[in-house]
């Protein structure tokens, strides 16, 4: 969920009254927003830093907001303020209009290019701020870190269209970039950038290509060698008043989504407000778009009285009329609304502006019978009376690291099944357990300060290769149990097993119950293993622990263990 | 057992005066040691009401091994005069003796000797009273017998600082006759014995009493998993308003069902490296059934369903992906497509707790992997109002009443809601879950009737759990690090009270 930060007095200015902290986070929880943080940037800097760094900083009032992931027209003081004065109507929600306009673009290459102008508009600090802040967020969240759309604004009077979008090897590109003093190529630029501790995240994107995107004017001006950094020549200032915005992007829906952002917020300072010039863009297929493009969409709907759901909408910046057609109703999507592509959406926004807390409860008449998942109420059956029997559940993970499941155990990783997993951030997470025994013996290890003795249990899934499901691989149900004590007590967990098949109603016979047999397996001490066959098939093994293998888990104590399926006892 | 003796000497003192006696008297009287006299009590009071004994301290002054000294042989200035024949000693022969130099001077403040110091043959004392007396060693003396109280508190300090007296408190016990009492002493019982049923013996025996306030023996018995207890709380809740178990075994999903199928795009953050585990093997899945694929596809990259769909370019490639499941969302995906595929829909609702995971930053309350509780209702024409309708049933099953609810957004949810309840103990709104209503984008691919809507709802299991129990970190409660005597001596988990 991205935040936005504001300057509290500048947010109430423009909202035109003064909240208490608990009536504004009211006022966001209706909204859908979440007042998150109130802070200053010299709070944050001294938590971050250290309070010695801070002594400058300024102390203005910080409300730190999270904005939900798919409403990008909050995520500037601009964007926010329009939204809640016209929830709280104060405001009308404002109609954003294209004028027509001859500057010119070709994209010779792809990524898709859009681009629009705002015109004469009026900076001020604040606004400036905001604007490029803005362009931050967007970079941030919707266009992922510019991987899927780069914005660049430039001073639309320091160059001349039309611009050219082009592509070219980095060694014949040649700038001077924003806020440096001389001239590069862009491949000095890439290495001079590999310390950029901002830049250096998004060198990745072009850096193996063999050419890299850049846009001209007529007079061949870098304006930008996208998603990188802009020209030096056309950046803007508090002074400028035509700007021009272009979107490079490798998702046209998301590049449209950012530019619709840009100018629809910002169009509120323009000499004829909310209004914006479109740019066309001339493809090498010479088919011609315009952008930003809006759209309507109707819905209908029948818990209120259309009228009233019309107002709601309306109060929510969808623009809505009764039709007359029936319930219909006619919605007018504002550009700034990206995340409505279907009535449900904007049946949303109704019941947000009705407020959901004022929806009455009701229930529905749904008749089912439940049933439990067999598996699992055997295995809730078992807990029970394996607790009965004198042994404490212990609860492991999942996820563990490639040694508990084999060197430690004894085994080979290649012998054991096992799924892995590609992107672990430690060792802990490497694969998913194939056995639930190097999790009860850590368990234990954990616990060595405990009177002895030690009898644990758990019944739980471990993940086992599997060809023939769609995924490759399944869940196995286990039941596993250890004892740890100055002696082995073998018989012990060997009651145990007695007593699980007795649990289970399978009597101790060859053939049609269930018997042990001496076995080899190397987590255990050599003579001490044996294998568990139910019906003839081998269900799990029970037997006293390899010194080896206690010494891995850091045991001191001689340890019994049993581990066996429980599928097969459904 | 103190001695016989002693106890019935000690009863039979009792049973002759009308109050009370003291156990430092009686040990004086009858020369025993004190010790001994308290063993006595204890072992009376053992035997039932015998006696009553009221445990006592009082103050009282003692002489210290110089003042026993003086007590016996007289101060040093005394022991000086004494020494001193009527033709005077020479001064260095007294200073021979133990007590000479500090009896000397003393004598000398009293003027009860005078020092030649010209005499020939070097300097002799003399006396110079004839009888004097010896008020220190009769004052100590006075001490010595128990009659501090005569000595005034001035005096008794001053002897205090000479490191002669000391004040010391002892204990003693007032005892008299308890509700039982006799001089006649009958051994006690400790336990009832088969025997005593057998003969009828029991009935002339007397038991010795039990120590009420001392704890039990603890059971020998094993425990279940605090956590686990909660899950099957849960689990009864759902089973008890008609919700039917999902089979949620599956911790491998593919990034179709787990995301794909959930309208979920394929460039959403959720989707990156750093929030889900990613397969290296088995990397990828198969076999999924090809028409949904096609509207799955279709739906995210064109729209469709009165959806403008995301329009990007949607890969199989990308929905291949295994994964570690995020979310039982995954399985309830599953499950509402197999429902789309019955030849005619029936209302469902289901249920599952199970574990998933997430490649998170780990701290106090995340971990890479969690149970997640989830329902899930199909029906014809669901509501927002029935939701939050359902959701205030389950969450009054939890002894939760005052909910709230905050829009919030969700890619497979339309309308969403987070749910908060008012914790009264920590005077906030805590958020408890997710709910809404699943997109038709996500249901009508499936299959599922057009005027079919599904409501669900998530939360964790580990959240309300480390709530219910006052735990902080959530490795006390999760995982091998867990300390068992928490799990021991955790109660029985009832969510409504």
């Amino acid at each position: 969920m991205p935040t936005v930060g504001v300057k509290r007095d500048l947010l109430f200015k423009a909202l035109g009254r003064t909240y208490t902290d608990e009536e504004f986070d009211e006022l966001c929880f209706e909204f859908g927003l979440e007042l998150d943080e109130i802070t200053s940037e010299k709070e944050i800097i001294s938590r971050e830093q250290g309070g010695s760094k801070a002594s400058g900083a300024s102390d203005v009032i910080l409300y730190k907001i999270d904005v939900p992931a798919n409403r990008y027209d909050l995520l500037c003081l601009e964007g926010l303020v329009r939204g809640l004065q016209v929830f709280k109507n104060k405001l009308e929600a404002p109609r954003y209009r294209r004028i027509l306009n001859n500057e010119r673009r070709t994209a010779a290459v792809r990524p898709h290019a859009v681009a629009a102008v705002l015109r004469n508009i009026t900076f001020t600090q604040e606004r400036y701020d905001s604007f490029i802040e803005l362009q931050d967020k967007l970079h941030q969240n919707v266009c992922r870190k510019r991987s899927l759309v780069a914005i660049g604004t430039h001073d639309l009077d320091t160059v001349s269209g039309p611009f050219t979008y082009t592509a070219k090897p980095p060694g014949d590109i040649r700038f001077k970039p924003l806020n440096q003093t001389k001239e590069y190529t862009a491949a000095q630029l890439m290495s001079l950038y590999k310390t950029d501790s901002h830049l250096k995240h998004f060198l990745h994107i072009i850096e193996d290509k063999p050419a890299y995107p850049v846009i001209y004017d007529s007079n061949g001006v870098v304006l930008s060698m996208p998603p990188i950094i802009n020209g030096d020549h056309s950046k803007i200032s508090l002074n400028t008043k035509n700007v021009f915005v272009e979107c490079t992007a490798t998702d046209l829906t998301k590049a449209k989504i950012v530019l619709d952002m840009m100018v629809t917020m910002f169009s509120e300072y323009c000499s004829q407000p909310f209004t914006v010039e479109e740019a066309e863009v001339v493809y090498p297929d010479g088919k011609t778009c315009k952008y930003p493009v809006t759209y309507l969409l109707p819905s209908s709907c029948s818990v209120e009285p259309t009228e009233k759901i019309a107002q709601l909408l309306t109060k929510m910046c969808l623009r809505s009329e009764v039709t007359g057609v029936g319930d219909e109703i006619q919605v007018e999507i504002p550009p700034t609304r990206s995340d409505v592509i279907h009535a449900c959406d904007i049946m949303e926004d109704a019941a947000m502006a009705y407020g959901f807390n004022n929806i009455p409860y009701t229930t529905p008449g749904t008749y089912t019978v439940a049933n439990q998942f067999p598996l699992n109420k055997l295995t809730e059956l078992l807990r029970q009376d394996l607790a009965a029997a004198g042994f404490t559940e212990a609860l492991t993970f999942a996820l563990c690291s490639k040694e508990d499941i084999s060197d430690k155990l004894g085994k080979k990783i290649s012998e054991t099944r096992a799924v892995h997993i590609a992107n672990p951030k430690t060792a802990e997470f490497q694969v998913a357990r194939t056995t639930l025994l190097p999790g009860l013996l850590k368990t234990i290890a954990a616990n060595r300060k405990m009177p002895l003795p030690l009898k644990l249990f758990e019944i739980s899934d471990v993940v086992l290769k599997d060809e023939t499901k769609d995924v490759g691989a399944r869940n196995s149900r286990r039941f596993c149990a250890a004892y740890y004590n100055k002696s082995p007590g073998f018989e012990v967990i060997h009651g145990l097993l007695d007593r699980t098949m007795q649990l289970l109603a399978v009597k101790a016979a060859r053939g049609d119950g269930y018997h042990i047999q001496a076995s080899d397996d190397s987590t255990f001490f050599p003579g001490r293993c044996a294998e568990i066959f139910f019906r003839g098939k081998s269900v799990g093994r029970l037997g006293v622990l390899h010194p080896d293998v206690l010494g891995r888990f850091e045991l001191a104590m001689p340890c019994s263990a049993l581990e066996m399926d429980v599928e097969p006892f459904l | 057992m103190a001695d016989t003796g002693v106890l019935e000497t000690l009863l039979r003192r009792i049973e002759k005066v009308d109050d009370g006696v003291d156990s430092l008297e009686v040990a004086t009287s009858l020369g025993v040691d004190h010790q001994v006299l308290v063993g006595a009590v204890k072992s009376l009071q053992a035997l039932g009401d015998l006696i009553s004994a009221e445990l006592r301290s009082s103050k009282h002054w003692e002489l210290l091994g110089e003042g026993t000294e003086i007590a016996e042989q007289g101060s040093h200035e005394a022991r000086v005069f004494g020494s001193i024949p009527p033709e005077g000693l020479g001064q260095s022969e007294l200073m021979k003796l133990s007590f000479g130099k500090i009896g000397f001077s003393k004598a000398m403040s009293n003027k009860w000797i005078r020092v030649d110091k010209a005499h020939e043959g070097g300097p002799r004392i003399f006396r110079t009273v004839e009888d004097i007396e010896d008020q220190v060693r009769e004052k100590l003396l006075l001490v010595q017998r128990g009659n501090s109280s005569k000595l005034e508190e001035k005096e008794k300090n001053e002897l205090k600082k000479r490191k002669l007296l000391s004040e010391v408190t002892v204990k003693s016990y007032w005892i008299t006759k308890g509700s039982s009492f006799s001089t006649t002493i009958t051994k006690l019982e400790t336990e009832l014995t088969p025997e005593m049923i057998a003969n009828g013996s029991w009935k002339e025996k007397k038991f010795k009493p039990y120590n009420f306030e001392a704890m039990g023996v603890a059971p020998d018995c094993g425990h279940m998993h605090p956590l686990m207890k909660v899950r099957t709380q849960f689990r009864q809740i759902f089973l008890e308003m008609g919700f039917t178990e999902m089979p949620t075994n599956n911790f491998i999903e593919s990034s179709f069902w787990n995301f794909d199928s959930l309208f979920q795009p394929q460039q959403h953050p959720a989707r990156d490296q750093h929030d889900t585990f990613f397969l290296s093997d088995p990397a990828l899945a198969h076999g999924f059934p090809p028409d949904y694929l096609e509207r799955v596809k279709k739906v995210h990259s064109e729209g469709g369903y009165g959806s403008q769909g995301y329009k990007y370019d949607w890969k199989v490639e990308e929905a291949q992906k295994n994964i570690l499941r995020t979310h039982t969302t995954a399985v309830s995906a599953r499950m509402l497509y197999k429902l789309a595929q019955q030849e005619k829909f029936t209302p469902v609702k289901y249920f599952s707790i199970d574990r998933v995971f997430r490649n998170e930053t780990l701290d106090a309350t995340h971990l890479a992997e969690f149970h997640q509780i989830e329902g899930v209702v199909a029906d014809y024409g669901l509501t927002l109002g029935d939701l939050m309708g359902i959701l205030h049933e389950f969450f009054t099953k939890l002894g939760i009443t005052k909910l709230r609810f905050k829009p919030a957004y969700n890619p497979y949810t339309e309308p969403s809601m987070e749910v908060f309840s008012y914790h009264e103990g920590l005077k906030k709104w805590v958020e408890l879950g997710n709910s809404g209503v699943f997109r038709p984008e996500m249901l009508l691919p499936m299959g599922l009737p057009e005027d079919v809507s599904v409501i669900a709802w998530g939360l964790s299991l580990e959240r309300p759990t480390m709530i219910k129990y006052g735990i902080n970190n959530i490795r006390e409660l999760v995982g091998h690090k867990v300390n068992l005597q928490m799990v021991y001596d955790s109660p029985v988990c009832r969510l409504d009270s």
